[in-house]
């Protein structure tokens, strides 16, 4: 199907388990994930979308099946996956820069090479004059551009993105969207974002999967093909002809009722 | 913070100019009866004092305290009881928030042992851990060593509960966020528990500092030959009221000092906020 896979789900299922009782969160989940693609994942809510990142990050084990990532079996937090959460979660006392760097930190591969890097991402990506504040001085998406470059800066394969802009007001929600799409495609990273916003996933994907609700299973995958006079990003995306077209497909798969 | 802004007459309005000059004059009528309070408090007693309307023999008065402050200071025995009992405070509150947050450490690297101890961290901490002073001055001398223990003793439970409810207070996802890099147990320690567990600790510290008061004064109480402790239960002793007051008056204010010092610690420890 693709050319080059680097993710393989292959038929994983989770169950959690509490004194009261057992939960099935995923049931023969299975997909696959072609280089330099972005794929979203979309479902209801509960549906166990986040369980799914966890486990492909190797944060959690599957209670059955398993992952594999560039043809190896995912055991364990993986070095070439970057994830990036919901809040930027950056440490207060940390200046910009150093919140940057504490990946690198971590994987002990602080150096002067990929010092640069990381500092050559804040200047591409507009930060460059805000290394030496300290986050409460930035605004919410200025923090959260930070939080994903603090995860580029070890520089990942796989990009994992847990509904990273629900955080954020409307508007700027919008803004960062654009800005972090247009970022993973001219990095050229791989990325699978969780998020249970169908516009979102539309604008900023090569293919949408929708799960169903829980347990959840592969419901179906759509591959995005976007008719657009200028280049596309999320933004533009939004203007597409089909765009209305897939979101009314997606969102009656959902099914959602509120009752 | 990094940029401060520098304040310049010439760019506000005369409302903000008002404003401020508002905020100032408030600011400054807080302190005025702050300190017109005391200067009251210390006059009254000293004119009823000297007007015969209270016992001086139970009371002292200001200026009988001055005169034996004066006197004390001019031989630089105040100073030597300042010295101990200031040593033995200071040695403790610091070794007692050092061992809590130690113990704290262990209780959050291992789950299974912080649960174990639970119940008897609840029943040490209902404990009033001055009962256990004349037991800790048989067990580690009567003298100054006694006495630190003591001090020690007092802040040690409260540290460790509080610096480890601290440690659990982190938000899973920011853990979450280093294990992600693959971080280990120790460098989730070291990259967020402790340094956003700082303030914290420093709040520690300045429950500490109460603390270890405490138990240095009852330490001093049981056994010491010097110290404020000492002159204060000695003055008792001989009924020199004026040597009590003094000595509490004393104890006072380098009480607040101290508390004043971690205060500034805390400022210069704690930039971004």
């Amino acid at each position: 199907m693709c050319k080059e896979k680097i993710v393989e789900v292959k038929n994983i299922s989770m169950n959690y388990h509490t004194l009261n009782g057992e939960t099935t969160a995923l049931k023969d989940l299975s997909f696959e994930v072609c280089k330099g693609e972005i794929i979203s994942i979309v479902g209801p809510s509960g549906c166990g979308k986040s369980t799914a990142l966890s486990i492909i990050s190797g944060l959690i084990k599957p209670s059955s099946g398993h992952v594999m990532i560039n043809d190896q079996s995912v055991e364990g937090t993986h070095k070439n996956i970057g994830y990036m959460f919901q809040k930027d979660h950056l440490f207060e006392w940390r200046n910009i820069l150093d919140n940057v760097f504490i990946g690198l930190e971590i994987q002990k591969k602080l150096n002067k090479d990929t010092k640069l890097l990381a500092e050559k991402l804040l200047d591409m990506y507009g930060l460059a004059e805000f290394k030496n504040h300290y986050p409460t001085q930035l605004s919410g998406g200025m923090r959260q551009r930070v939080a994903l470059i603090r995860t580029l800066a070890i520089e990942p394969e796989l990009l994992l993105l847990d509904e990273p802009f629900s955080a954020l007001d409307y508007q700027t929600r919008l803004a960062v969207a654009d800005d972090i799409g247009s970022i993973l495609k001219k990095e050229k990273k791989t990325a699978i974002m969780v998020t249970h916003d169908i516009a979102e996933a539309i604008s900023m994907s090569d293919r949408v999967i929708v799960l169903s609700a829980r347990p959840a299973v592969v419901k179906s995958i759509h591959t995005i093909n976007l008719t657009l006079d200028c280049e596309r990003t999320p933004l533009t995306s939004r203007e597409a002809p089909e765009f209305r077209h897939y979101f009314n497909t997606i969102w009656k798969e959902l099914d959602v009722h509120v009752s | 913070m990094s940029h401060k802004n520098t304040i310049t007459n010439t760019s506000f309005s005369k409302e903000h100019i008002n404003f401020i000059k508002n905020h100032k004059k408030r600011k400054k009528e807080i302190r005025i009866t702050q300190i017109s309070l005391l200067v009251v408090f210390f006059a009254l007693w000293e004119i009823a004092a000297k007007a015969n309307l209270i016992d001086t023999f139970l009371t002292s008065s200001p200026s009988q305290m001055w005169y034996l402050f004066i006197k004390l200071a001019k031989d630089g025995s105040i100073f030597n009881h300042i010295a101990i009992s200031s040593f033995e405070t200071v040695v403790g509150f610091i070794t007692g928030t050092l061992l809590g947050t130690l113990i704290a450490i262990l209780l959050w690297w291992s789950d299974f042992i912080s649960k174990v101890l639970d119940p008897y961290m609840v029943v040490l901490n209902a404990l009033p851990k001055t009962a256990l002073a004349p037991i800790i001055i048989l067990w580690a001398g009567a003298g100054i060593t006694g006495i630190i223990v003591t001090a020690m003793t007092v802040s040690l439970v409260v540290t460790i509960l509080g610096v480890y409810g601290g440690f659990k207070e982190v938000d899973e996802d920011k853990i979450k966020m280093l294990k992600t890099f693959g971080a280990t147990k120790l460098q989730i320690l070291d990259k967020v528990i402790i340094p956003a567990s700082i303030p914290t600790i420093i709040n520690a510290l300045k429950i500490n500092v109460g603390l270890s008061w405490v138990g240095v004064i009852v330490g001093e109480f049981l056994v010491s030959q010097a110290g404020i402790g000492y002159l204060i239960v000695y003055g008792g002793q001989v009924f020199k009221l004026d040597l009590v007051m003094t000595s509490v008056l004393i104890l006072a204010v380098l009480a607040a000092l101290m508390y004043q010092g971690v205060a500034y610690l805390e400022k210069k420890l704690i930039k971004y906020k």
